[in-house]
């Protein structure tokens, strides 16, 4: 079942600086935001390799075509659309929507993409 | 049916290839080797890099693993004591008897110490062994000058080592001139101003006669009409087959010694055998190690049933660099033939002698001697070992570079040229290794052995390697990543002749796809080098690795560590106080680095603007701890206090610090200085050191410690201040420009083709007319230095991306730290568990 009733808005588009990463705090959890040329990403904040909250701090990219956020602890690249960890599959991070309205943006948290 | 006892007696370099090759082999011995001393084989070509910074296991060619991989026993710190040829019996140095079936001596040959009366005296040395260079190296430290005794080619190599221990080094040599085996007169005079030019004295023709109590030093060393005092005393004279084991058992020996061998290695006794050093054959030893490679080689195939295998003479050609000049000899070098021509140049300018001797008709190159450029050593030499055609004017081929020499290309070269003599390793086999799969220098070394031993052939391997890739259709493949298909090297060069200013363009006009992990830092340190710029600037900041991103150290638990500069690790109580009250008010960890600088850790990314508020109002900056930059220059207190100190290395370790502070590289770089020989600073374990001697410094440079720990190697001696930093300036920049992303200098001069010497050439001697081009790009990066956090806390957009979070000013809940000796650390996953709330400690 999709839900989309409960996007939060988190700020505005421009508090995302290009290229980069910030962490938002949605009903108690933490989760990273990107901002890339290829739009918004969300993903949980927390490393499953450091058990640090650290994703939002990871360099963003592409691997093999796929759009990737890299641990800034140990280099491992998870999958910006779907969480996915590209080195080991037993890991995953949740991926969550995001969207853009009226230059602000707004992250569901809702376990489901 | 038992195996066959084979006992091998002496594991110096030719004992250890003679095992080497056995192994290869399909034998059927039970083999047992004697190694009188207290480690395995290691290589005495080197010896003098001991001094340079490599250690023993760096030397090292045999190892305990490798004689238990083999089934073989080795006996360390036992020798041979006599052997009963009748019994077929050896008695061991600790008493136990060893029955043989074969027997092979490769007990290699002693140094000669001249009859000279004191020659005994503390302090009079010998240079054979490692532990002949711990003694050396514990005289030196209570000495200031040192004298070789023996101008030959060790005694030239100890001399250097004497140099770089930072002594006033002196060569004496009996003969009227130096290297009188390998040179001619005009030569050995030749070599002899180039060695005084460096500081280095030179006496020849002198006896000492006696070494008695000196006055000002030592000793004194009594000539016939002089004398000259020293405080540490080198014998170089030669060395002495060691032979005493034969002789002692009734086995045919030479008149001037060394064990009688025939071309199957055979000595007067049918079931022993002799090689390397001790082995008389034809009536010569030979003291280089490729021949007794060449015996060892020979023995053990004979021994596993090849006849045919047998050793015929060897080459005795040579080349090397002495004390930084360059020296070659090949062949009949001083003429020798019944009849033979001989063509010369000789530049006293520029200090350069090359002679060639010619046959009869001067269609064969005999033999050849060259000082202070060998460059055409290699080419002639093939010309030598393969009977090639002359060209009509041989002068031509040692003829200052010009453009119409000619070339002897490797394509020229026949499949059996002999590539490297040492390890007699021919065109054909490189070739074949190359097609087997060995692409690159290092694998060849491994897979041929080429090149393994003295290095002289480096050059020529690479020439084979490059031409025979070509020729197979090979590609290398050294992209960056998948979104550059450049080099770092060709990524900065792009950079820098484009003036491109962003990652963005540069992956424009030359990359493909977003970017990853791997380019985006490696252009922003390029970038960086090149440009200088704010590395939080909007462009940069996405670009930024781990550390970089938010101006810190990154822990795992996702808080951040601080490291503020201490240049050169002096620092006032007030500012010590200062530390130890942001540590307080801010509860962070504190630890002592290894880089004299005080580390903070445990501050959340919320709390690193207001930490460096405070450090900056007290007059800190930046220590880049985080960056692939400069990170500390150690020093000793050096001359300010040190009884010993004979320069200040403190304010020298701050200037430098202060110079280069801020400087982004391809790995990060460490720096120290000392104030005297005694190191206390450890410079030669970094990437670049610094070491004071009575006339200014020397510097060292492609050290590291770590995982692979490194010692520098004497780039260049006794600089004045102004010369040091100009050899500095380039050779970052230099690396800065040519290195691979993440590569120390000690690797990157590793891959360097020509190594230190290039290296040296280019810095120096500027060879590639670059010097003044670094040193003004060097001088931008320092007039643009700015301290990363100052700007940063004056900059409120920058300070945005240190909110916790985007839409809250709770910090990170799960970080939570536990009590330790009176400080804080990061709680296990256990204690985050088990401990309830009220033990945990928040950090507010």
């Amino acid at each position: 079942m999709k839900n989309t009733s409960q996007w939060v808005e988190i700020g505005a588009v421009d508090d995302l600086i290009p290229g980069t990463g910030a962490a938002v705090r949605i009903q108690g959890k933490q989760i990273a935001v990107f901002r890339t040329d290829d739009g918004l990403f969300a993903l949980d904040n927390r490393d499953p390799f450091s058990d640090a909250n650290v994703l939002s701090r990871g360099l963003t990219g592409d691997i093999a075509g796929r759009l990737v956020v890299a641990s800034p602890v140990y280099k491992q690249h998870f999958c910006l659309r779907t969480g996915e960890c590209l080195e080991d599959d037993q890991h995953k991070v949740q991926s969550y929507p995001v969207d853009i309205r009226d230059g602000r943006v707004f992250v569901s948290a809702s376990e489901e993409v | 049916m038992s195996k066959r006892q084979l006992l091998v007696i002496g594991n110096g370099m030719v004992g250890q290839r003679f095992l080497e090759e056995l192994v290869d082999l399909e034998h059927d011995f039970q083999v047992t080797v004697f190694c009188e001393e207290s480690r395995p084989a290691y290589d005495r070509v080197q010896l003098s890099a001991w001094f340079s910074g490599a250690t023993a296991e760096d030397l090292a060619l045999g190892s305990v693993e490798f004689f238990e991989q083999h089934g073989i026993r080795f006996l360390c710190d036992e020798a041979v004591v006599s052997i009963d040829r009748d019994a077929r019996v050896a008695t061991g140095s600790k008493g136990s008897s060893f029955p043989y079936d074969v027997l092979v001596l490769a007990t290699g040959s002693y140094p000669f110490v001249p009859p000279i009366a004191g020659s005994d005296r503390d302090a009079c040395h010998v240079y054979r062994t490692i532990e002949d260079l711990e003694a050396i190296r514990a005289s030196a430290a209570s000495s200031r000058r040192g004298v070789v005794i023996g101008g030959g080619l060790l005694g030239l190599e100890a001399a250097k080592a004497l140099k770089d221990l930072g002594l006033d080094t002196h060569v004496v040599e009996f003969a009227p001139r130096l290297m009188a085996v390998q040179l001619d007169a005009t030569g050995g005079e030749m070599l002899r101003s180039k060695i005084s030019a460096l500081g280095v004295t030179v006496h020849t023709g002198k006896a000492t006669q006696r070494i008695e109590d000196g006055s000002k030093h030592r000793h004194r060393l009594v000539f016939a009409e002089d004398e000259l005092e020293t405080d540490l005393v080198l014998f170089s004279a030669g060395i002495r087959p060691r032979d005493q084991l034969a002789r002692d058992c009734g086995i045919e020996v030479g008149e001037r010694g060394g064990v009688v061998v025939d071309d199957q290695c055979r000595t007067s006794d049918p079931a022993i055998f002799a090689i390397g050093e001790v082995a008389l054959w034809q009536n010569r030893t030979y003291g280089l190690v490729a021949p007794g490679y060449d015996m060892a080689r020979k023995l053990a195939a004979q021994l596993c049933g090849d006849t045919g295998a047998l050793f015929t003479g060897a080459d005795m050609s040579t080349k090397l660099k002495l004390l930084g000049v360059e020296v070659g000899s090949i062949g009949m070098a001083q003429g020798g033939a019944p009849d033979y021509r001989v063509c010369a140049i000789e530049d006293a300018s520029s200090g350069v002698y090359k002679k060639l001797v010619l046959s009869e008709d001067g269609k064969r190159l005999l033999g050849a001697v060259l000082v202070g450029d060998t460059s055409d050593y290699d080419t002639l030499l093939q010309y030598t070992l393969n009977a090639l055609d002359l060209p009509e004017s041989p002068i031509s081929l040692i003829a200052p570079a010009s453009g119409d020499k000619p070339m002897l290309g490797v394509d020229a070269l026949p499949a059996t040229a002999q590539i490297c003599s040492c390890n007699n390793v021919s065109k054909g086999d490189i070739c074949g290794a190359i097609s087997a799969g060995c692409t690159t220098i290092g694998a060849l070394k491994k897979d041929t052995r080429a090149s393994s031993t003295c290095g002289g052939c480096a050059t020529l391997v690479k020439q084979v390697l490059d031409a025979e890739l070509k020729t197979q259709g090979i590609e290398i493949n050294n992209d960056l990543c998948e979104h550059f298909a450049y080099t770092r090297q060709g990524l900065y060069h792009l950079v820098r002749v484009n003036s491109i200013r962003s990652f963005a363009e540069l992956l424009t006009l030359y990359g493909r796809g977003k970017g990853c992990e791997i380019c985006k830092p490696a252009v922003a340190s390029i970038l960086a080098s090149c440009w200088n710029d704010y590395v939080l600037d909007p462009r940069h900041v996405g670009l930024q690795d781990t550390n970089d991103n938010f101006l810190a150290n990154l822990q795992k638990d996702g808080s951040y560590s601080v490291v503020p500069r201490v240049p050169g690790g002096e620092i006032t109580p007030d500012k010590l106080l200062v530390l130890a009250q942001v540590a307080q008010k801010y509860d962070l960890y504190t630890k002592i680095t290894g880089g004299q600088r005080i580390d903070l850790f445990g501050a959340r990314v919320d709390q690193l603007p207001a930490i460096w508020r405070d450090l900056v109002d007290a007059g800190f900056e930046s220590g880049h701890a985080y960056g692939k930059s400069l990170r500390t220059v150690k020093s000793c207190v050096g001359s300010s206090w040190c009884r010993y100190g004979v320069q200040d290395s403190v304010s020298m370790a701050i200037y430098i610090e202060e110079r280069y502070r801020g400087l982004r590289s391809p790995h990060k770089l460490k720096m120290a200085v000392s104030g005297c020989t005694r190191e206390c600073a450890e410079a030669q374990s970094k990437d670049v050191g610094i070491i004071a001697t009575e006339q200014g410094w020397n510097l060292y440079v492609c050290g590291n410690g770590g995982m692979r720990p490194r010692h520098a190697e004497l780039f260049a001696s006794d600089l004045d201040d102004q010369t040091l930093i100009r050899y500095i300036d380039r050779f970052l920049m230099f690396y800065i420009q040519t290195a691979d992303r993440l590569q120390r200098t000690s690797v990157w001069r590793d891959n360097l083709e020509g190594g230190l010497a290039y290296l040296q050439d280019v810095v120096i001697n500027d060879s590639l007319g670059i010097a003044d081009e670094l040193e003004v790009q060097m001088q931008s990066v320092i007039d643009t230095y700015v301290c990363e956090w100052k700007r940063t806390i004056e900059d409120p957009e920058a300070l945005k991306r240190f909110r916790p979070f985007l839409n809250d000013d709770q910090p990170d809940e799960q970080i939570i730290y536990v009590r330790e000796r009176g400080q804080k650390r990061p709680a296990r996953a256990d204690e985050k568990l088990e401990k309830s709330a009220d033990v945990l400690l928040e950090t507010v």
